[in-house]
This record gives structure tokens, sequence and C-alpha cells, in this order.
């Protein structure tokens, strides 16, 4: 696998869309190639050259690519976003779009996201070693296709709106979240290692939802069934099992009603 | 005004009869004329098509219900916003794109004329705002009359005299064009939670069947003379056993004879007949009526069509058919709009994917490619994707395409996932036509531009004609075999001439040229009950003063009034 440095050597003065700093818009480039590619900063078009300094080269693929970025990101965004191969190791702290629409490969954050990020993620595992911002992992503003795929961990606390909409893949939260996690949720699994503020699930179809901590106010529409004991993120413990969202549509499978799930740490 | 000359191009202009032979085009003062002098540039359009610009004849591309979509799909711009080199500006937006990109987008492709389908009178003057702003094309737009309380009331009466000077008066108040119809009685019925599925279910509370409605507007449209004919959206679209209630529809139109100055033929325009062309009693036993509905078509010269062809995308479905949008979020259940204006109409809005893998939205594509290599005559029914329903209208190509290579569209349908489920319930695999570039600029020029009124100036390129002319990277003696090939030429003009001006050039925007915006004045004997009925359906109840109503000039600054007398 081949690596290719970026350090920041001008700070933008609005943002930057780092639309091209991935995985799979550099390969098979060189850096002379690579400061050559295109970046927005407002309506002007400028290059990923005018802001970094850029060594090593690019691996012939994605899955032969690894980008390490040092220096500041945090007016940087949409890096490593649609990247579906290799490895992205940012030193920094990043703004929007970090890791959106991600279907493959390893993207690690080694600071803070601002939110949106992880967007409509469908493969691929994205680690966040500081916190994230709001919308974590959901659907892009209007869509309704939120995470389909993939892992996607938060070390720190996440803020609200977090999975909204997601349909498959795995998001573990080691803090805490505030409002509407989950909502509109039809599949996949949440692991909230923190405590919720109020509105977890909301209107859910299906999925599972498991919580460590506390909710600060649980939604009327969920529904306690039975206690279980399960493994969950390397942890044995006894949950309580509820049903919900009973206030939503359900699909049916072989004549019975599918709910989602809700698992709460005893 | 600079002279051209565009010579040594392929000429294809049914006004004039002109299939393909080369053919110098003169232009001069924004005209095509007879001859230029020496000085005259010369556009070299050897090996390539020349066309008069395309019209489209029914898109949503300006005013409330296409702005509802923007807003509430920012989804729709997020991965297509873009600002090319240039003069132009900011382009966002896919199946719902910004005024400036629908002004490029069409230019781009060659067309110089595009009809807002549907004007809901009371928000007009936001329509006309978005078709200020819309670049290089000219524009017109379409009042909804079919579900309007007055036209209601009078046609209750067969009140044709007050409904036509109810009519010339709206078009008046709004720069409206037309009368159009979009699933008469039905969306009032909706007010009720009901709907109209066949042309002889009653209105609630007004007792009035969409066969009174269709029939009594058809009339007041040609006891007024307008350049275009009733244009009408049908009841029960999209379906299953739909096309009976569309050939009862188009039944009416019988007998009825147009009248105008215009030379339009037609008396009826019925758009996006492929929503309208099923059989079949559910989803799973769905069949194409597309051969019924156009073998009555094609016997019955006073009607034209379009044919809302489905392009397989993802895209915004928005109708003033309220309950049908309702209707389809019961389907997918996403994101559904719904708007009531007042005494007038309704919208709705709903996103709709029509998913390949799908047997159904296949057999609707399928079922929209049947209907123009059906036609046994191409300046009657013309190509549209009824934008955004059934697709965007940057699809135009790929339709195209699909029309003109019987190859190219085998490839799609037989690579459906569900491909024996939509070969056998459609008839598009016996189907070996390919529509010839003659025939294209009859169903997207000449024909077009003949059912708007506007073949005096519009759809040909006839000395005396305004100088809108497309030129394409086609050389029809070595016409691209591969479908891809097609899609790209007609995508991207050589060059784009809007009266006179060269607009785009190799699929660049050169030149904004100087829109304008086409409305209907129509005079009419002084009318004391129509304008006793309007101040007291103002006062009592519109939520605005009828002063409030109109739309002045300083929203169609740049406005062009094609004027009737129906006094005599
Ligand atoms: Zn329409």
């Amino acid at each position: 696998m081949n690596t290719v440095t970026l350090t920041v050597k001008n700070a933008p003065e609005l943002f930057l869309e780092c639309e091209n700093v991935n995985t799979d818009a550099f390969a098979g480039k060189k850096a002379d190639q690579i400061a050559k590619l295109g970046a927005f900063q407002g309506k002007e078009i400028t290059t990923l050259g005018d802001y970094f300094t850029i060594t090593g080269e690019a691996g012939a693929t994605a899955a032969d690519t690894k980008i390490v970025i040092n220096g500041d990101c945090t007016k940087m965004k949409y890096i490593g976003a649609k990247m579906t191969a290799g490895e992205v190791v940012v030193n920094s702290a990043c703004d929007m779009y970090t890791g959106s629409w991600m279907k493959g490969g390893k993207l690690v954050v080694n600071g803070d996201v601002h939110s949106f990020c992880g967007l409509a993620m469908a493969g691929g595992e994205f680690t966040i070693n500081g916190n994230a911002g709001n919308y974590l992992g959901a659907a892009y503003r209007g869509d309704w296709r939120g995470m389909s795929g993939g892992v996607l961990r938060v070390k720190g606390n996440a803020g609200s709106d977090v999975a909204t909409f997601m349909t498959g893949g795995e998001m573990i939260i080691e803090g805490n979240v505030d409002i509407h996690l989950g909502t509109h949720m039809e599949g996949g699994k949440i692991i909230l290692k923190g405590n919720a503020n109020r509105r977890v699930g909301g209107q859910l179809v299906k999925g599972e939802i498991y919580v460590f901590g506390s909710i600060n106010v649980m939604m009327p529409g969920y529904k306690p069934v039975r206690d279980v004991e399960l493994e969950v993120d390397g942890t044995k413990a006894k949950f309580t099992e509820y049903l919900g969202d009973l206030g939503e549509r359900h699909p049916k499978r072989k004549g019975e009603t599918v709910y989602g799930h809700l698992y709460m740490k005893q | 005004m600079s002279e051209y000359i565009i010579k040594n191009g392929h000429v294809f202009d049914p006004v004039q009869g002109i299939k393909g032979d080369k053919k110098d085009i003169a232009v001069k003062d924004g005209k095509i004329v007879e001859s230029v002098g020496s000085g005259a540039k010369v556009i070299d359009a050897s090996g390539k098509t020349v066309m008069a610009g395309a019209l489209e004849i029914h898109a949503h591309v300006a005013g409330p219900k296409v702005n509802a979509g923007r807003w509430y799909r920012p989804e729709d711009k997020h991965f297509d916003s873009h600002k090319k080199p240039g003069i132009t500006r900011i382009e966002g937006g896919k199946s719902i794109p910004t005024v400036f990109k629908t002004g490029y987008e069409y230019a781009r492709m060659g067309f110089t004329f595009a009809m807002e389908a549907a004007m809901p009178p009371l928000y007009a003057r936001h329509v006309h705002e978005e078709i200020h702003d819309t670049p290089i094309i000219d524009e017109a737009a379409l009042p909804v009359f079919g579900n309007n309380w007055f036209i209601l009331e009078y046609l209750k009466n067969q009140e044709i005299e007050n409904t036509a000077a109810y009519i010339a008066w709206v078009l008046r108040q709004t720069k409206g064009y037309g009368v159009k119809v979009v699933n008469p009685g039905g969306t009032e019925a909706w007010a009720w939670g009901l709907n109209c599925l066949t042309i002889h279910d009653p209105v609630p509370y007004f007792e009035i069947t969409p066969a009174e409605i269709v029939t009594g507007l058809m009339a007041a449209n040609e006891y007024l003379g307008l350049p275009h004919s009733m244009h009408i959206h049908q009841n029960d679209l999209g379906n299953p056993g739909n096309y009976k209630t569309t050939i009862d529809t188009l039944k009416l139109a019988e007998g009825v004879k147009p009248k105008n100055n215009f030379g339009r033929e037609q008396v009826m325009h019925s758009t996006h007949i492929q929503f309208h062309s099923y059989k079949g009693t559910n989803w799973g036993d769905f069949e194409s009526g597309a051969k019924e509905v156009m073998e009555y078509v094609n016997r019955q010269k006073n009607l034209t069509i379009d044919t809302g062809n489905v392009t397989l995308d993802e895209t915004t479905t928005m109708t003033a058919d309220g309950p049908f949008e309702h209707h389809l979020h019961g389907l997918n259940h996403l994101k559904w709009i719904n708007v009531d204006v007042e005494l007038e109409t309704a919208a709705g809005v709903v996103p709709f994917i029509y998913d390949p893998d799908n047997a159904v939205f296949a057999s609707q594509w399928a079922v929209g490619l049947e209907i123009p290599l059906y036609a046994k005559d191409p300046m009657r029914c013309f190509i549209t994707t009824d934008h955004p329903n059934a697709g965007p209208f940057t699809r135009y190509p790929r339709v195209y395409a699909w029309l003109m290579s019987q190859k190219y569209r085998n490839e799609r349908l037989n690579t459906f996932k569900k491909a024996d489920k939509v070969i056998g319930a459609t008839n598009l695999s016996g189907l070996d036509r390919e529509i010839t570039l003659y025939e294209l600029a009859q169903m997207t020029r000449a024909g077009p531009a003949r059912a708007l009124g506007l073949m005096k100036d519009y759809g040909g390129l006839k000395p005396g004609m305004n100088a809108d002319i497309a030129i394409y990277n086609i050389n029809p003696d070595k016409f691209p075999s591969d479908g891809l090939a097609i899609e790209k030429a007609f995508a991207n003009v050589a060059c784009l001439f809007k009266d006179g001006k060269i607009c785009v050039q190799e699929g660049k925007i050169a030149d904004m040229g100087h829109k304008k915006t086409f409305w209907v004045d129509a005079k009419v004997k002084e009318n004391k009950q129509v304008a006793h009925d309007i101040k007291e359906k103002f006062l009592r109840y519109y939520s605005i003063n009828e002063n409030n109503y109109s739309v002045p000039e300083s929203y169609a600054p740049h406005q062009h009034i094609i004027s009737v007398d129906a006094t005599q």
C-alpha cells in the first residue's frame, strides 16, 4: 500500500470542499497530479496544492492507497466522502460530510467531526476518536436513505438526530447523544454506551437500538416485553427488551408483524 | 443585428418538406430569410443535422408546485449542483432544476420554447417570476380550469358564453396562454376526500360530470378561437384498466371542429397519454393499452397527444391531480405535499423512483415508447416526459435514442430483471419501427408548433420564420448505430440560434438571448353576469382582494401578446 501525506500549509479563508480528498480520487496519481485536483472555496475553483504540501504517491487503485492528513482541517468538508476502499487517517478535527456516502475502506479521524458526517454511509469502517455533531450517519437533508452498511464508531459524544433513516449497518456511540436517535429507522443496529436525552427510536419501523445508560424521557410508543441476556460490543449484560415504535407502520413477514427493538441495559 | 449563413447542413424541415437535403439557411435580424449579403458570417454545418428549435409542449418548469419540489427535496440537487466555467450561473437540481439550469439545459438540447403545463391562477405571479428568470427559451403557461368553481357552475348550466368570458378574464389576469384541465372534476372531488375515476362520476356538490366539463371547455376554447386547444390530463391517471376512460374522453372530441386563425387542427390535446394507456385490473395482470389508444388517436384527426415517457430515473412527481399524489404516497411512503388552491385547483408532490428492476415501472417505460411507435401521424404525437413526472426533461436525448434505435431499446428491454414479464405485458418487443430524423422534427418541432398555434413563427426553417435553429453533430449519412452516441449528439447542440443569435456553441452557453413570455389576450363582448360573479366570489370566498389577483406587466416585462377577437 502506498501512502500520500497531506500537510496543511495554507488554511482556507472560507470552507474548503475536499470532494477530491479520498483514495478513489487519488488512485494512480503522483503528488504533483494530486496537487492539481480541484477544490471549491466558496464559488471559486482552487486546487489541493493551494492548501496542502503533498508528498508520496498513491497506489494504482483506491485499495492500494493510504492518505494521511496533518494540520488543521476544521474548515475542510467531505474528507473521505464517497471512498470505496483504502485508508484515510486525519490527525485533526474535520468539518461537515466527512466520511459521508462512504462505501468501503477505513477512515479514522483523530479529533472531532462536525455535523452531517457519515451520511448515508453504505460500507467500510469509520472511526471518530473524538466527538461528533448532529446528523451523524443520518440521511442527507430531505433524503430518506440514511446509513445502510458498514461500521461507524464514535469514541466520544454525538449530537442530535443521529442515525436518522438508518436502514442497515452498525453504529456505536461510546459517549452520550442528545435528542432524536434513530428516528425513522428501518433496519440496522445502534449501540449507545452512554445516555440519550429524549425521543429515541421515534417512528422507528425496524432495527435495533441498545442503550447502556439511560434515556431521559422514553417515547410512549415503546412496550417492554421481556428480559434478555446479551453480549453487545464485547459487554455481557441483562437487557430489558422493548417493541416499538407502536405508533408507526410496520411490515409483515410470514403473517407476523415485524417491530423494531429497543434494549435497555439493566 | 448580424447576418449568418448556415452552409451545407442536412436540413430536416417538415414545414417545407425537406428531408435531409443539403441546404443553406440564411439568417438576418432574428428571422430566417431567402438570402443574405456576402458579409454574412458563415457557419459550416457540413456533416451535421439542421432543424428548427424544438418546442416543449408540456412540462412543469415554473411556479409554486415546482418550487415546493425544490425546497422540500434538497437531496435532488446535492449531487448535481455545479458552476460550469463561462457565463452561466450555478446549475442545481436533477429532476427539479433551478430556473437557470432549466433554461440552459433546454437550450443545450436545441429547444427554444417551453410550455409550463399547469399554472394555478391564484399563484400566477410566482409562475411568471420564475419564467422571467429562466434564460434563453421563450415560455408560456397554461392556467388550470378543470376544477374551478366558476367553470363548474357555468358548465352545469351549459353556459358556454359565460365560460368563455371567464376564461378570457383569467387569461388576461394571469397572462395565461390557454385552457388546461387536470383530472376534470376529480381534483375538486378530492377536497371532499373523493375522486372522479370515469368521465361519468359526478363531482360532489356541483353535480356535474368530467364529460360535461371537458365538452364545455372544448366548446369555450373554440368559441374564443384560442391558439392552443383545450389541453387535458385525463381522469384515472396511472391505474390499470384506465385505457377505456382514456378513449371515452378522446371520443368527446368527435364532431367538434377547430375554429381559429392559427392553423391549429386539433380541439383536444391529451397529455402524457402513456399514463392513461393501461389494461388489466391490477398491477399483477397489468398490460399495455397503447395499441388500442393509438388506434383511436390515429383515426381521430382532431386530436393531438404527447407521450409522457418514463425514463427509469429517480424523479419528483407533481401535479394538480391531488388525489393521485396521495395515492402515490400510499404506494412508496415517501414525503408528500398537498396544497389546496382555494376555488381553483390543488396540487400534490411526491418523490418517485422508477426502478428498472420493478416490472410495473419497466412496463410503463415500454408503454411510453409504444405510443410514438404506433403513431401514424407524427405531426399529432409529441415527445414529452411530463417533466418531472415520468422523468426529467434532460433525458430527451435518451428517449430519442430509444425511439430511433431498435437495437438500443431492445438492449434495455431484454436486460430488465423481470424482462419476461415486461415483454409479456407490453407490445414493444414486436415493434421494429425506428423514428427517423424527419419524424423527430415533426414530433418535436413542426407538430407541437402547430398544436400550440405558433406555426407562423416556430417549428420550421421557412423564410420569414423565427431564426430559432438547432444544429446537431449528427451526420444522417452515417447515423450513429450506438445509442449512447445518439444521446450525446442530442444532449449538446453544435450550435443553437435563438432569434438569430447564437446562444449555445458545442454545448456551451454563449448568450442568454432575449426570452419572451407569451400570453393570449382574448377580446369578448362585455359580460355583466361574469363581471358580477367575479366580484361576488372575491368578496365571499377568495383570501385576497380582486385587485391583488392580476399579474402586473412588471412580472412579464418581455411579454409577447397574441390577440384573439371573439366579439364577432
Ligand atoms: Zn403534467
